[in-house]
């Protein structure tokens, strides 16, 4: 640990760290010697080997996903970053994007090089004005200087890259939704397969990457897979922005290597938890099942403990909560969310965050019998896996887990007298 | 009543269509051209933008209500959108809404008679680490309490 040096938000207290004049002073655009001394294959198998896993939420290892690029269709490739932050409890990429975005755009420029494309889309989402102006004015001052358009730095490759400003829909975080948005329609999500990289944005071969994930190849590229590999855990190597919400004293986003216990995070970073105390931490966005206190104790921040637990590292954004958190209220608050964001498309997903958000208001306003819980956890058996995309296993998961572990909540609400009738739709 | 852009508005979405091998792909910066423009996306104005990106107004409809961040009915001039998903609710955000429903008497999606404020809860703005918070027209504030909510309203209202 000590010898730690921060990868993602090492310019984030430097002084204009996200001007050109200031970002090159501290090494950046450093990696383009080498990247451009590689044949792509070799970059895509230099990421493979790093062992770098897509920091969006699916922790789908990068280069294997870039090698997935068909070489020689004749048709165009893209590589769209998804800065589409939407995810209940997460935060960070905002910053990447306002503190350093040259950084993100050497992650680019690397990552297009690997794939063979020339035209990139930065997918921000629409309330991110700032981070959309920051980024225009770097693209322009790298074209200006010879990062970005023709022959960057001599090397003969080509790239221009745009931004594309969302408007405020959740679904378009999930990647075809983008890509459907980027193409100027609805953002609904397209069946896989095809994946994306086979037919994605305009019907070409297509990446999506997250911010974090291509502003992490950079350090790569500069340093080699192995001494990427060498940081963090075996199975979550490197660094990540670690983000804490919710009731902690010191809430806030700090990068370190994968495999610090959840427990030290809390005490050490959130300088403990606010108002009593730890009842239940959501590891990885609102997404991802929550667990328990208990659990807490011997989980890691990394890929493997999570799944261990049964839980997903998503974004590597906790959300705590203290012993006084009503944990129905919680997923009211969560299933309000789906049921407001589901796009609409499949009937399982639509109705069914719907009428889960339904039942709860009718358990809350202390209408129901306690029997309605177990047609919850059904109605979740039937969200999950039956859709077009995730989203609607990311209600199943949250109204799963917390049913199941914090029962008690929530049959404090019920009434054994009460007769089941049909929730009146609202 | 039909709207037109400005010349400099189709010159600048010009540009923007350059970007994209489809025309159609640039509907959305289309419907942001036309809220800077219009201040909201009426009906007329989606005509306009249909016109502009060459697709049918039904078209520029569905993309539009799709999207929270199209305002189809005019907003207030100062449109305040309260975060109300769980890391700001766990830190008090049913309190700021509470101010602000009591303070302007305004409910969710009403715009006050003077047209100097409207309302809206809205879902996570990605302020996770700062909340409760709030967005105003596009400028973010945070780490809201009751007393602080008080005061932005306060300077708004004199401005």
């Amino acid at each position: 640990m000590a010898e730690f040096q921060p990868q993602l938000t090492r310019r984030f207290e430097t002084k204009d760290g996200h001007q050109l004049k200031v970002y090159l002073e501290t090494g950046g655009y450093a990696s383009l010697k080498n990247l451009f001394a590689k044949k792509p294959a070799e970059v895509i198998e230099e990421v493979k080997s790093s062992g770098l896993k897509g920091r969006g939420g699916a922790g789908f290892p990068a280069g294997m996903k870039w090698s997935f690029v068909p070489q020689n269709t004749g048709k165009p490739v893209y590589l769209v970053v998804n800065a589409d932050e939407g995810e209940p409890g997460t935060f960070t990429d905002r910053f990447m994007m306002l503190y350093d975005p040259h950084l993100l755009l050497e992650g680019i420029i690397c990552a297009s090089y690997a794939i063979g494309c020339h035209t990139s889309y930065i997918y921000v989402r629409g309330e991110f004005l700032e981070q959309i102006n920051r980024l225009n004015a770097a693209i322009e001052d790298a074209k200006k200087a010879g990062y970005l358009g023709k022959n960057i730095q001599g090397s003969g490759f080509d790239l221009e890259v745009y931004v594309h400003r969302g408007a405020g829909a959740y679904i378009c975080g999930e990647e075809t939704g983008l890509l459907e948005s980027l193409e100027g329609k609805k953002g609904q999500p397209r069946i896989k397969p095809p994946f994306p990289a086979i037919v994605g944005a305009f019907g070409c071969p297509t990446i999506v990457n997250n911010v974090k994930t291509l502003s992490s190849v950079p350090w790569i590229i500069e340093n080699g897979a192995a001494a990427y590999a060498a940081i963090g855990t075996k199975e979550s190597p490197g660094t990540h922005v670690f983000g804490l919400s919710g009731h902690v004293h010191q809430t806030g986003f700090w990068e370190m290597p994968f495999g610090l216990p959840m427990m030290e995070f809390i005490e050490k970073y959130g300088k403990g938890v606010k108002g009593g105390k730890l009842k239940a931490v959501i590891p990885g966005g609102s997404s991802c099942p929550v667990l328990t206190a208990k659990e807490c104790e011997d989980l890691t921040l990394s890929y493997e403990s999570m799944r261990d637990h049964k839980t997903m590292f998503g974004t590597g954004c906790a959300i705590i909560m203290n012993e006084h958190t009503d944990m129905a209220k919680i997923l009211k608050n969560l299933t309000h969310f789906y049921r407001d964001e589901s796009c609409g498309q499949c009937t399982p997903c639509r109705e069914g965050s719907a009428w889960e958000d339904r039942i709860l208001k009718k358990i809350l306003a202390g209408e129901a019998a306690a029997k309605e819980l177990d047609l919850m956890l059904e109605i979740a058996d039937n969200m999950e896996g039956k859709t077009i995309c995730v989203f609607s296993s990311a209600l199943a998961f949250p109204v799963r887990s917390f049913i199941k572990k914090f029962r008690e909540d929530f049959e404090k609400y019920c009434k054994p007298t009460a007769v089941s009738v049909p929730e009146k739709v609202s | 009543m039909a709207v037109q852009f400005k010349k400099e508005t189709l010159e600048e979405f010009e540009a923007i269509a350059k970007r994209y091998p489809l025309r159609r792909a640039a509907l959305l910066p289309a419907l942001w051209l036309a809220q800077r423009e219009f201040g909201w996306i009426s009906t007329d104005a989606m005509v306009a933008v249909s016109e502009l990106v060459g697709c049918s107004p039904m078209q520029v409809m569905e993309v539009a209500e799709f999207y929270t961040m199209y305002q189809k009915k005019k907003p207030g001039q100062y449109h305040l959108q309260v975060c109300q998903t769980i890391s700001c609710l766990l830190n008090g955000s049913e309190e700021i809404k509470k101010v602000i429903e009591k303070k302007l008497d305004l409910k969710p999606g009403e715009t006050t008679p003077d047209g100097k404020f409207s309302y809206q809860p809205v879902e996570c703005l990605a302020s996770c680490h700062t909340g409760p918070c709030m967005q105003v027209n596009d400028d973010y504030h945070e780490n809201l309490t009751p007393q602080s909510t008080e005061k932005l309203i306060e300077e708004l209202r004199k401005k």
